[in-house]
């Protein structure tokens, strides 16, 4: 995430395009050390074929992403999107990759707090939508909310940097990851086991905070920081009025700094 | 002119499936796409789209349909990922197409008969499309 005020103009779009390589690039060499887990989790509850897949989709999504001329943030997100909606397959192309089409679309004007936020919760309503699925059926939607909403609280009404509120989204999607464990699947193809799917993680929840990982760590890069050491919860007042803190009161929260 | 996809996870399967529609169809457009474009099961949102362009009447050349003498597209579907697929495909394409919510082969069927009436529109061939879940055959 570029959010340097001193970049502006082409400079700023070029370096926000940049990011979002580097960033594909990282998501794409991760997968790839991760595909063996991937595919046992995956062979437990589905058809053990999530690893490879989602190894070979993002292999040929960064390839596709670093031949791109000089391209805007949102350039990059849909030739990534596209490219995994084609060499994904199954369920997990349109999933991951036909939602980040959609969503790239929020990134037009670059990557700032705002644009981000947006995109994460367009992300996020189009996975829902498409995979018909909500928070409890054992899917990548338990991962993503919480880390959806807990970056978006952290923007708009704790006012933290950006790369605390992503570092608390990653913790939340950690979570989000350990609560696929405990529950019943009610979408996908672990639907099929019933009871037995409990007790097992979801991979596509945890290829989503794989994902989120490594945004993070490229972001923490870009910007020339240590990732910060944080979790999930609020740093606002308890007591606070939840009406208010959910306004547009930044300073309101501020205070517990 | 109601054009109609048929999309399965095999190609041969849409194939054939497009054919037995044919048959009831008169000068219908039925395009069949399937498989995962290296041969294997699978669909392609990017080959979906090329066969509603294709379905619409127009060049199929990009995200625009809107040459097209068609009055829309109606998708049928087999399973799973296909219906997702077709989704991202309806949504990418410039021409007008819905996705039936009917057993393949016989809403293809129904769609292909519906879409001979001179004044059938995408919501009436959709309608016919998916009056074949009740068909009973027993």
């Amino acid at each position: 995430m570029s959010d340097d005020g001193a970049a502006t103009g082409d400079d700023r779009t070029t370096d926000d395009g940049a990011a979002v390589v580097a960033a594909a690039e990282a998501v794409a060499e991760r997968i790839e050390a991760e595909r063996d887990h991937l595919t046992q989790l995956d062979s437990a509850i589905g058809d053990a074929d999530h690893g490879g897949n989602m190894a070979r989709g993002w292999a040929a999504a960064a390839d596709a992403a670093r031949d791109l001329d000089d391209p805007d943030a949102e350039t990059v997100a849909k030739t990534v999107g596209k490219t995994l909606m084609a060499e994904v397959g199954g369920a997990s192309g349109p999933l991951f990759g036909g939602s980040l089409v959609f969503a790239a679309g929020e990134l037009d004007e670059g990557v700032t707090p705002e644009t981000a936020v947006a995109f994460a919760e367009t992300y996020l309503e189009k996975v829902e939508d498409r995979g018909d699925a909500r928070v409890g059926d054992q899917t990548m939607v338990d991962a993503l909310t919480p880390a959806v909403h807990t970056f978006k609280k952290s923007i708009e009404v704790d006012d933290l940097p950006p790369i605390e509120a992503l570092a608390k989204a990653v913790d939340a999607a950690e979570r989000g990851v350990a609560f696929t464990v405990p529950i019943r699947a009610r979408k996908g193809r672990a639907s099929y086991l019933g009871w037995r799917s409990v007790g097992h993680q979801d991979p596509g929840a945890t290829s989503a905070l794989f994902i989120l990982e490594e945004l993070l760590d490229v972001a923490a890069d870009r910007l020339g920081v240590d990732v910060p050491e944080t979790d999930a919860s609020s740093p606002t007042i308890p007591d606070e009025d939840p009406d208010e803190a959910a306004g547009d009161s930044p300073e309101a929260a501020s205070e517990d700094d | 002119m109601v054009g109609i996809v048929v999309v399965s996870h095999s190609e041969r399967a849409a194939e054939g499936i497009a054919e037995v529609a044919a048959e009831m169809a008169g000068d219908t457009r039925i395009e069949p796409v399937g498989g995962d474009g290296k041969g294997g099961i699978g669909t392609v949102p990017d080959a979906i789209e090329d066969a509603i362009d294709a379905a619409a009447g127009g060049s199929g050349d990009g995200a625009d349909g809107s040459d097209s003498d068609a009055d829309g597209v109606v998708v049928l579907v087999d399973l799973g990922s296909a219906v997702m697929n077709a989704d991202v495909a309806v949504e990418l394409s410039g021409a007008e197409a819905v996705i039936a919510d009917a057993p393949v082969l016989e809403g293809a069927v129904n769609a292909a008969v519906a879409a001979t009436d001179p004044s059938a529109t995408v919501e009436s061939v959709r309608e016919q499309a998916e009056a074949a879940r009740d068909i009973e055959k027993l």
